[in-house]
């Protein structure tokens, strides 16, 4: 019984699915939703280096490390938006952001 | 063999059970706890996949600053968290539901052989594992083809890193500061003033 690509791949569609219901549970807590975009991008991750090793090519371990980037970059955003969020409200649910915009 | 069968559905189990944790969990910083968990396995299942490089890297970036930024907001913020569990049950139907038919979807997608056999492209059956490392191979690549967008990569977190300061940057109005200009802009006869003074009198 060896660990095919179809493995890692169903492995990345199990984090995808859990990322996706992060969002849908909780609609409150925008920290969660932010770790649910974490998980999400990791199983994108998973899939591009299944994909990368599988193939043979480099191409994919490149393109995970920009995901990286991306995915620090916009936590870093999003925890500074959301600390923006609490100063004024007091709160940090997802229904009220609206009142965020100036 | 069979040991990398069994680390892989080690490791991938428990990504998959505290990857549920994270969005299921009632403590906030468990939830981040988890979130760690789960990102450790996943390079644990790069370094099964030959990718050992972007493991290391993925334990540095998320667990060294990303999830230390999360629990550090968590633990900085005064949130009232059990008042932000409300409604998880109440969209839970409709969250497990669109949760199963993405699955299956999915499943379906992958588990039935179809890319494997249907793809243009050959794949092979093992990760491809070559006796040069890793890291190597990568920087032959990311600095001369990729290079461009390396420099962007950057670019993209000097941006974030601008725009975090700016969005959380405030003036206190308050707060007594020293103005290094103001104090070298003041000669003697600001500095010191006579004043006569009547006996008995205060200033």
């Amino acid at each position: 019984m060896t660990i095919t690509l179809e493995h890692f791949l169903f492995l990345g569609a199990i984090i995808f699915t859990i990322g996706v219901l992060g969002i849908f549970l909780n609609k409150k807590n925008v920290i969660i939703i932010l770790m649910s975009i974490e998980l999400i991008l990791l199983s994108v991750n998973i899939n591009f280096i299944t994909f990368s090793a599988f193939l043979g090519d480099l191409s994919g371990q490149i393109f995970a490390m920009f995901i990286l980037t991306v995915a620090a970059a916009e936590a870093a955003i999003g925890l500074a938006i959301l600390v923006v969020f609490f100063r004024n409200l007091g709160s940090i649910e997802v229904q009220e952001i609206n009142k965020l915009k100036g | 063999m069979i040991i990398y069968t069994l680390s892989f559905y080690f490791f991938s189990s428990v990504a998959v059970l505290s990857a549920l944790m994270v969005i299921s969990s009632k403590n906030t910083v468990h939830s981040v706890l988890f979130l760690i968990l789960s990102f450790v396995n996943a390079s644990c299942l790069f370094v099964l996949l030959g990718a050992e490089f972007l493991a290391m890297i993925l334990i540095v970036v998320y667990v060294g600053a990303v999830a230390v930024l999360f629990l550090f907001v968590v633990m900085m913020l005064d949130i009232n968290f059990i008042k932000l569990r409300e409604g998880f049950l109440q969209y839970l139907p409709f969250g497990a539901l669109l949760g199963i038919v993405l699955i299956v979807e999915l499943g379906i997608l992958f588990l039935t052989n179809n890319l494997s056999n249907m793809s243009l492209i050959n794949y092979s059956l093992f990760p491809e594992i070559t006796s040069i490392e890793n890291t190597k191979l990568l920087g032959s690549v990311l600095y001369t083809k990729y290079f461009y967008l390396f420099q962007l990569s950057g670019l993209i977190l000097l941006v974030a890193m601008i725009g975090s300061i700016t969005l959380t940057l405030r003036s206190r109005g308050k707060a007594k500061k020293q103005i290094i200009s103001n104090q070298n802009d003041i000669n003697v006869s600001q500095a010191i003033i006579k004043k006569k003074i009547k006996l008995g009198d205060g200033i």
